[in-house]
């Protein structure tokens, strides 16, 4: 930083101070942003403006946010003139009106949690009871590995029938008979699983469904190969790997001491928001089986939940929204939330017991093809 | 293999705006920003947008600015290697090995090589733009497979060895934001998001590229097009839906139809769904009879 020169200071802590609000800025596109604005002169702001449009590529749903911290750090020290050299000030001053001291949603599996907790949060530890639904869960893991949905690999394998024509292995073996094709090789696309992201709502009013739920989970993550399960209440913690463990009582035991937030408040719309905005988690929705546990009783603003949803439905392959209020067949959403995401979804179906939704997650292949 | 440094004639983004406007394409500030730093940096362009908005039409112009052939890499779900980089004529090979009978024979010749778009762009950089079309149909493999190819400019064929360019294409690449691209390769281009024209602008596009559609025309269309584009349809109307509309509604009132009633009868050519014209018929005319006014 020290070997700057100072009037370069400002375009090296704007990505900085975006990174602070969200966004996601390498460091190769602070240097690229650096030399765009070297390129256009810059003979006004507007050229700084779209040096960085260009460079430090905003998602386009989120431009008005960076064009207001835009403001902010551009043209809120122009104004000032001397805060030039203390850029930091600035910065911590975005953040404080950004984020408002809001406490962090996202925890991956070790939960710093206690600290920032606020009081509507119920923190408790719930101890579960012995299985039922045996049955059900032992027939789903058998039949799970042959109908969860899949999708064609980018590689192609050797087929006695295939699509493709081995060209490559059908030349190969023609050069050792001297040019003489005895058989024509084939290949085919492999077919790999799509990855299954189970998002379940551990909040007060899922009270009775969170241990079925999590049932559900230990027994879809022995019988697939991608999975990634998440929890969410008044924050998102991921639980994937206390769900690898074998033993059911055991995995589920891990679990609960890594949630703290049982039985509280639900906010799913910054829940998932929270979820999207680490890229690391948001790759896992990619083209992925998304499966909504909840009853989407959003206490949060609806709008959040919404926006939440557009993006998660245009990361994934498929989103299903299972609630146990669908078992009734007349339902029809009622509250907010739900109607919200209702066009934004591609199911909305029931989650009030372990066979509903086993069924649901084993007919999802089919009906995608209808 | 150095950045690109300028290119002739074309040194400030305004230079390449009035060149882009010489080839019949307006583009805005920001895109022709985004355009000429991606040039001047020698780094791919990345235009997202909705469809119609003229993300394809802007690499055809830019190529025709430089004076270079368009490659055009149309993607799509299970796009891979051999249909992108390269493949081996397998059929001519094989008959290379039947008439070379017993003198050894070299099957890995370029003769025997098939280029695709990515290879062709490769080998001949200072004389083509490289458009990769609607990545985000492609499968993420390829977008992994191309973050490769975007960041080295090269490319291995196990039987020849590497192949690198001696100096930076020009790449674009377009994306309707069906899905979200990896953030990786947003990264390492030049990005800008094409929205739709504004009126003015977007009126002055029809004029230029409708040339007997009069002005007044124009701007009741595109009028009516804003509106559109205001109501949740399947398909908005894109900029290439208002010329058609303009030309066909010009056409008609030519033929003899009245000014208003050639305007509505030739919506076909703007509203292509059934659904949304079933959803638009109540409140059609009276849009249409705004614009037209």
């Amino acid at each position: 930083m020290s070997v700057l020169p100072r009037a370069a200071q400002p375009f090296v802590t704007f990505p900085a101070l975006l990174r602070a609000n969200g966004f996601a800025v390498a460091p190769e596109q602070t240097a690229t942003f650096l030399e765009a604005v070297g390129l256009l002169g810059p003979r006004s702001i507007a050229d700084i403006r779209r040096a960085a449009h260009a460079t430090l590529a905003p998602p386009p749903d989120r431009r008005a946010a960076f064009d207001a911290l835009f403001g902010v750090h551009f043209l809120g020290e122009m104004e000032e003139g001397e805060a030039l050299g203390e850029p930091d000030d600035e910065t911590v001053r975005v953040q404080e009106e950004r984020a408002g001291g809001a406490e962090p949603l996202v925890s991956d599996e070790v939960n710093e949690a206690g600290k920032d907790a606020t009081a509507v949060e119920a923190l408790s530890v719930r101890r579960f009871g012995p299985a039922s639904d045996h049955e059900v869960l032992r027939r789903f893991a058998r039949a799970a590995p042959a109908h969860l949905p899949r999708r064609p690999g980018y590689r192609r394998m050797r087929a006695r029938r295939g699509e493709y024509f081995d060209t490559r292995r059908t030349l190969r073996e023609a050069v050792r008979n001297d040019g003489d094709v005895m058989t024509l090789r084939r290949l085919k696309r492999r077919l790999r699983q799509r990855r299954i992201l189970l998002l379940i709502d551990v909040s007060g009013s899922m009270k009775e469904r969170t241990e079925q739920h999590l049932r559900i989970a230990h027994a879809l993550a022995h019988a697939v190969e991608r999975i990634e399960v998440f929890t969410f209440g008044t924050r998102l913690t991921r639980v994937t790997r206390a769900m690898r463990l074998k033993n059911r009582d055991m995995a589920l035991a891990a679990t609960s001491s890594i949630v703290s937030d049982w039985d509280g408040g639900t906010r799913i719309g910054e829940a998932l928001q929270a979820f999207l905005s680490v890229p690391r988690f948001a790759g896992y929705s990619r083209g992925a089986v998304v499966l909504i546990l909840s009853d989407g009783l959003e206490r949060g603003d609806p709008a959040a939940m919404r926006e939440a949803v557009t993006r998660l439905s245009r990361l994934a392959w498929r989103v299903s929204w299972l609630t146990p209020l669908a078992a009734d067949p007349n339902f029809t959403p009622q509250t907010e939330g739900l109607k919200a995401i209702l066009p934004l979804v591609d199911d909305l179906a029931d989650g009030s017991s372990v066979a509903a939704v086993c069924a649901h997650v084993l007919a999802l292949e089919s009906k995608r093809a209808a | 293999m150095s950045p690109r440094g300028q290119v002739v004639g074309i040194d400030s983004p305004e230079a390449l705006e009035r060149a882009l406007r010489s080839a019949f394409y307006l583009a805005d500030d920001g895109l022709s920003t985004a355009a000429y730093l991606a040039l001047a940096l020698g780094k791919p362009l990345l235009l997202e947008g909705a469809p119609g908005v003229g993300k394809t039409e802007a690499a055809k112009a830019i190529a025709g600015v430089l004076a270079r052939r368009l490659i055009r890499l149309q993607c799509y779900e299970g796009i891979d290697a051999s249909t992108a980089l390269y493949e081996w004529n397998y059929p001519r090979q094989m008959l290379a090995i039947r008439q070379a009978g017993d003198q050894p024979v070299d099957i890995y010749k370029d003769e025997f090589l098939i280029e695709r778009p990515m290879l062709a762009a490769l080998r001949a950089p200072e004389e083509a733009v490289l458009l990769i079309d609607e990545i985000d149909r492609s499968d993420h493999e390829f977008e992994a497979f191309l973050l490769e190819f975007l960041s080295d400019f090269q490319i291995s064929i196990p039987e020849r060895g590497t192949l690198r360019a001696h100096e930076r294409p020009v790449v674009i690449l377009t994306s309707n934001r069906t899905r979200e691209l990896h953030e990786a390769l947003r990264r390492r281009c030049v990005y800008h998001w094409i929205d739709y024209p504004t009126p003015d602008r977007e009126a002055r596009i029809v004029m230029m590229r409708a040339s007997s559609v009069a002005e007044h025309t124009a701007r009741a269309v595109v009028a009516a097009v804003g509106r559109l584009r205001r109501e949740p349809l399947t398909k908005p109307p894109g900029v290439a839906e208002a010329v058609d509309w303009a030309e066909a509604a010009t056409l008609l009132h030519q033929r003899g139809a009245r000014w208003p009633d050639a305007f509505k009868r030739a919506i076909g050519v703007a509203l292509k769904d059934e659904e949304d014209l079933t959803y638009m018929s109540g409140r059609l005319d009276q849009i249409l009879a705004e614009a037209a006014a």
